[in-house]
């Protein structure tokens, strides 16, 4: 019933050691801006929070006023990297015997803060309230602990995409991630402390407790103690993973000898938990004990959850506390439970950040007045030590004392992201194309081709910074960080989640922020821009004096051959490193020929026939050719034909891609070389948005709310997502409730070979919804 | 054993019983009689069947259909749980002297032995207090005795069969429990019988209708404690239990099954738990060496579960009053005991009670969960696990009554834990 464990001398069997060093600079970072705190000490755990501010370096691009003599150069524009402030939520968690160690530390680094209380829930608040304030100077101010792991619960599961999982031993994944709802109510959470409390939630602040039970963690912990004189609830967990339960319980087959056919149970079900130990004259081991102790308990919690969630029509089960706690012993035997009781009718849901729900809470609780939830927020994968970094069963190298600390960190997004509305099922749709987790080979490959091409990043992000002498330490710590976080995805692809290509390449881009390298492509996109601006009239001109049919054609032949020039693919940043020249008109040369490896291009030439569409959406890939000669004459074509254009880009630098602030100068200066591009932007039939992303996938349902207005407001018609970030590692299978073209050429030989095509081959795939009928359907 | 039980064939035709003048009870459960199945004369069994028959044409005259299908004695109905056998013994009382003359010595061996010891060996035990005097049974006057033993003793049980020659009276065992199918071969190869094994649910609900219904004078059958939430007022109270349906059937013998019963043949079963009277015994032993259920109540009934529980308001002080939990709530069943000093402070007589509160409540808490999913109000506990066990039984009460504030009732029945057994002597007598 209770949801927590109280700190008493025994559960925190380890004394207070003053001498416990922290580990350096990793832990309380940003601490000098910290402001706001809330604690959340449960049982064995201390889980800190402190919302702080992050200064880093965004590279920002300003037009350079040609009308003055002042430019000294050719550039478009310049480069100038500026100081931004960001909100930033750090989450630590730590075994309470660091408790004094950490409020010590926190009272020596915090520098200025005006806050004067601190929030705290949990069973331990209460008992450390005194050694806080004393140590901290600030008022603890205790709040209700379900209430706050509601509110936590609420908020992981909005702003963490993947947060919950289904855990399935013995198979090749056994974290399944799942896709989270775009509405996440109704659900159950059962959180399993010391007992176990069963808690409907019907809306961020409607929720009630419909239940519980006496026999929860306490239970196992308390009489496990005292069969099997072993103290630690870990080392219970140890002895249970070990145990045969069946010498101690009473199976149906030992009192059928076999099974109990006409009731369908099979004879390995226990009939009677404890039911053979009923007897003086016959020892048990405490391996066995254990076993079936924790059987019993996860047995009676899964049927008392599954009867709740059937009386209350619920689905969706969450289940939590240091019962759970991303142990794979009690998820095992909690999933098989549940099974086993509702007939696999619902499913046992766990969160990567259970140990977290209540310090979030407990924050948000005092950061009402700043109104979090308007925000959105997403992990940071640099700051995160991610799923299991700490559990003893996963990583027994990491018991070192560092590795008792657990981070997450959560970025404060510029903008609140939503649902692109055109999606056909916003609730099943999943943006990537390949799960790593379950496809081992291709994550091999992936993880080596990324840890290959650490050292090309790490020499672009030095090259970006010629002025920063420091800039190559930097570097090597960004090196360091992430080959890192490669090696923990190698043994636990779970760690942040959904392990996929987009994912790889987010964690590389929150690391290379981490180290000050805000845009390590920003010379070379301004290069390329430079000297594609150059061949815009030219190319322009001589797609004029091809026919409407050789030019459709020529267009969209245009758009691929741009897509090559592409940094973030490995195969071509050889070639453009070693070849410079690589032109435009090679790389036309390089694509391959019709039949694409995908290719609908004669059911999109059809369409062309027909009238022009409304508006269009367009996401776009890289700078220079691929934006400037590839897309921009595609674009002006659309809107020459009647259909207003929205061209969405990265909000931040993501590789090479072209980024809003880019985009907004190019346009600009394309619109003055060319009347059509003029007249449009004027007329505000071509208007430019940013995607909200700083990835050089997309995830389109996580995209700026503002964009979805403009979506909405234009009636959006055509949806165009180009290149393989957004269009084939993503989004590739998304179903959208309008017409589709998803363009991308395979620069990567690779997932060529995966997808039945070579180096270069062309995916092109127009796609009308199996709902129009204003053209024959064309479903994959 | 073909040719065994030929012989024993030939020794017990003339013993057979003869019918009686017994008229039918109005107490005998109504469309009981019915004829054998066909396959009776296949079996063994079946040589006795119509050797019966044959010696029941000499009292043609005043045979009725009840006498034709009446076993010969003994009528045992047999209940073979996961830790107690449960034996029911019809003792004829109206035997005629004729009769007795005709008996074999073994049949009337078996009845002193029964009838004339409380205990046998060293495990057995009569329940003298829940014995029916007095009962038409199938057109026989007689008393029901009631007889459990440790279900691992069974092998001595089947000895003792053996060697009174238990299988040359041709009577028909009919068995129910798991231990009916897990045993079967040791009673064919120990002790020459053939079971009959029947299904213990089936058996179970039969049994309870039955005695509910024959059970008229002394305690009442059915009961249910008056003011369950207040320990000063909370008295023993009779409960007839008329219009039985829906009804749910909570059997608590070593593992837990619930029953949603509709009729006498429909019902279904809800759902069950493993955490049961074995449970409760299992971890007693282990946590406080004792070795039986009787030791394991004696001393919970002395202990204090508060020290071993930690209870809502040893977290909170005092109620959680946002989730309405009073401060008296267990919040987590041996939650004390992750303290060392607690650990050690705490004597067997508490840990055995929270033992026993903390299965107790567990069930309570199911079965209301159940009872509100399947809208039943009513709801009958049964089993072994409520012997002599009024602690659990005052909890159950208390459980159902405070938590569905009144809205459900839990009844309690004399005969606990034999009415699978019942079940089983009855499809001896009226197979079904």
């Amino acid at each position: 019933m209770a949801e927590f464990v109280r700190v008493d001398s025994s559960t925190s069997s380890h004394t207070m050691d003053k001498s416990i060093t922290l580990p350096p600079d990793e832990i309380f970072r940003n601490l000098e801006n910290a402001k706001r705190f809330a604690i959340d000490i449960g049982g064995s755990l201390t889980k800190l929070a402190y919302y702080s501010t992050v200064q880093h370096k965004v590279a920002k691009v300003r037009s350079f006023d040609h009308t003055s003599k002042e430019a000294t150069n050719d550039n478009l524009y310049e480069i100038s990297v500026q100081e931004e402030v960001t909100a930033r939520l750090h989450f630590i968690k730590f075994e309470n015997a660091y408790i004094e160690t950490c409020l010590d530390f926190i009272k020596d680094h915090l520098v200025n803060t005006d806050t004067k209380v601190i929030k705290a829930t949990g069973g331990g608040a209460h008992k450390f309230k005194e050694l806080i304030e004393r140590k901290l100077g600030l008022k603890v101010d205790k709040e209700d602990e379900m209430t706050c792991l509601i509110k936590g619960c609420n908020f992981v599961l909005r702003n963490i995409p993947h947060e919950a999982f289904v855990f399935a031993k013995h198979t090749e994944s056994e974290y399944r991630f799942q896709t989270t709802q775009p509405d996440i109510f109704p659900y159950l959470l059962v959180n399993i402390g010391s007992g176990v409390s069963i808690v409907k939630v019907e809306s961020e602040d409607k929720f009630e407790r419909i239940g519980g039970s006496s026999i929860g963690g306490g239970t196992f912990w308390g009489l496990g103690a005292l069969l099997t004189k072993t103290k630690r609830f870990d080392e219970l967990l140890q002895l249970a993973s070990k145990g045969q339960h069946t010498s101690v319980d009473m199976l149906v087959k030992d009192i059928y000898g076999g099974s109990y056919g006409s009731l369908g149970l099979t004879g390995d079900l226990i009939a009677s938990s404890f039911g053979k130990s009923a007897t003086a004259d016959k020892e048990f081991s405490k391996e066995d004990m254990a076993k079936s102790l924790l059987h019993m308990i996860s047995n009676d919690i899964g049927q008392l959850a599954c009867l709740y969630a059937k009386m209350h029509n619920l689905s969706r089960v969450y289940f939590g506390g240091f019962f759970i706690r991303g142990h794979p012993v009690t998820m095992h035997t909690i999933t098989y439970s549940i099974n086993f009781f509702t007939k696999g009718e619902v499913q046992a849901l766990f969160l990567r950040h259970e140990g977290y729900l209540g310090a979030i809470g407990a924050f948000l609780k005092g950061a009402e007045e700043d109104n979090p939830n308007q925000y959105s927020w997403g992990e940071n994968y640099a700051g995160s030590s991610g799923l299991m970094s700490v559990s003893p069963d996963m990583n027994p190298m990491q018991r070192a004392r560092s590795g008792t600390f657990d981070m997450l960190e959560m970025d404060r997004l510029e903008r609140k992201l939503v649902n692109l509305p055109l999606l056909q099922d916003a609730s099943s749709y999943i943006p990537d194309t390949v799960d790593l987790i379950e496809d081992a080979p291709a994550r091999e490959y992936w993880l080596f081709c990324f840890e290959e091409a650490l050292d090309g990043v790490v020499k672009r992000a030095v090259a970006s910074q010629p002025d920063m002498p420091e800039a190559a330490e930097r570097a090597e710590k960004f090196r360091q960080k992430y080959r890192h976080k490669l090696q923990t995805l190698r043994h636990q692809p779970f760690a942040y989640g959904s392990l996929t290509v987009r994912s790889l390449l987010d964690t590389r881009e929150h690391c290379l922020n981490e180290f000050n390298f805000p845009d390590p492509y920003c010379k070379i996109k301004q290069q390329e821009n430079d000297m594609a601006l150059k061949y815009y009239q030219k190319a322009v001109k001589a797609l004029d004096g091809l026919s409407w049919e050789q030019r459709q054609f020529a267009l969209v032949r245009g758009v691929l051959a741009g897509n090559v020039f592409d940094w973030g693919a490995k195969a071509v940043s050889d070639v453009l490193e070693s070849d410079p020249e690589f032109g435009f008109e090679q790389a036309k040369r390089q694509l391959e020929e019709r039949p694409w490896l995908v290719d609908s291009y004669d059911q999109w030439f059809e369409r062309l026939k027909g009238p022009p569409h409304k508006c269009a959406l367009f996401f776009v890939d890289n700078s220079g050719v691929d934006i400037i000669l590839g897309v921009m004459p595609f674009v002006r074509e659309l809107l020459s034909r009647g259909t207003e254009v929205v061209l969405a880009s990265n909000s931040s630098p993501a590789l090479n891609d072209v980024t809003n602030g880019e985009l907004q100068i190019l346009t600009e200066s394309i619109a003055a070389m060319d009347p059509v591009i003029q007249s449009s932007l004027e007329e505000d039939r071509l208007i430019l948005v940013q995607s909200g992303s700083s990835s050089p996938c997309l995830d389109l349902s996580r995209l700026d709310k503002v964009l979805a207005m403009v979506v909405r407001e234009r009636n959006i018609d055509l949806v165009i997502i180009e290149g393989m970030g957004r269009a084939i590692h993503t989004n590739y299978y998304a179903m959208l409730s309008c017409e589709s073209l998803k363009m991308a050429v395979i620069k990567n030989s690779w997932l060529a070979d995966r997808l039945g095509g070579k180096l270069f081959s062309v995916v092109f795939k127009y796609e009308v919804p199996i709902t129009d009928h204003l053209s024959a359907a064309l479903t994959p | 054993m073909a040719s065994n039980g030929h012989q024993r064939d030939d020794e017990s035709i003339d013993e057979d019983e003869t019918p009686t003048k017994q008229p039918r009870s109005d107490r005998e459960m109504p469309g009981c009689f019915r004829n054998e199945p066909d396959n009776e004369a296949a079996s063994p069994a079946g040589r006795a069947t119509s050797q019966r028959q044959t010696s029941n044409s000499t009292a043609r005259l005043r045979s009725d259909s009840v006498k034709k299908t009446r076993p010969p004695f003994p009528w045992f109905g047999m209940d073979i749980g996961g830790t107690l056998v449960k034996l029911v013994y019809f003792e004829p009382k109206d035997i005629t002297a004729e009769e007795e003359q005709e008996e074999v010595e073994n049949l009337k061996s078996i009845r002193r032995y029964l009838t004339s010891n409380i205990a046998y060996g060293k495990t057995g035990i009569r329940d003298v207090h829940l014995e029916l005097q007095d009962l038409t049974l199938c057109g026989r006057k007689g008393n029901l005795h009631f007889i459990r033993f440790p279900t691992h003793d069974l092998p001595a049980f089947l000895q003792m069969a053996r060697s009174k020659h238990f299988s040359s009276l041709h009577t028909t065992l009919c068995a129910t429990g798991g231990g009916a199918y897990k045993f079967e071969a040791d009673f064919r190869t120990m002790a020459d019988l053939q079971l009959h094994k029947l299904d213990e649910l089936d058996c179970l609900i039969r049994g309870v209708l039955y005695i509910d219904s024959v059970v008229s004078s002394g305690p009442s059958e059915c009961y249910y404690f008056e003011n369950p939430t207040d320990p000063e007022r909370c008295i023993q109270k009779p409960y007839t239990l008329e219009n039985p349906y829906p009804l749910l059937l909570v059997n608590i013998g070593s593992g837990v099954s619930i029953l949603a019963v509709y009729s006498e043949t429909n019902y279904k079963r809800v759902t069950g738990t493993s955490l049961g009277g074995g449970t409760f015994l299992g971890l007693c032993c282990l946590l406080t060496g004792c070795s039986s259920f009787e030791e394991a109540l004696e001393m919970a009934s002395e202990g204090e579960s508060t020290k071993v529980d930690k209870l809502v308001r040893d977290i909170y002080g005092g109620d959680y009053e946002r989730f309405g939990l009073p401060g008296w709530a267990v919040a987590s069943s041996f939650g004390n005991m992750v303290s060392k000093e607690k650990r050690e402070t705490v004597s067997k007589e508490d840990l055995a009670r929270a033992t026993l509160v903390s299965i107790t409540n567990n069930i309570g808490s199911i079965t209301r969960m159940c009872a509100l999913n399947e809208n039943i109000e009513r709801v009958v506990f049964v089993g072994n696990f409520l012997r002599v066990n009024t602690l659990s039984m005052k909890l159950l009460a208390y459980a159902m009554d405070y938590w569905s504030k009144g809205q459900l009732k839990a009844l309690f029945l004399q005969h606990e834990g034999y009415f699978g057994a019942v079940g089983a002597l009855l499809e001896l007598l009226h197979p079904s």
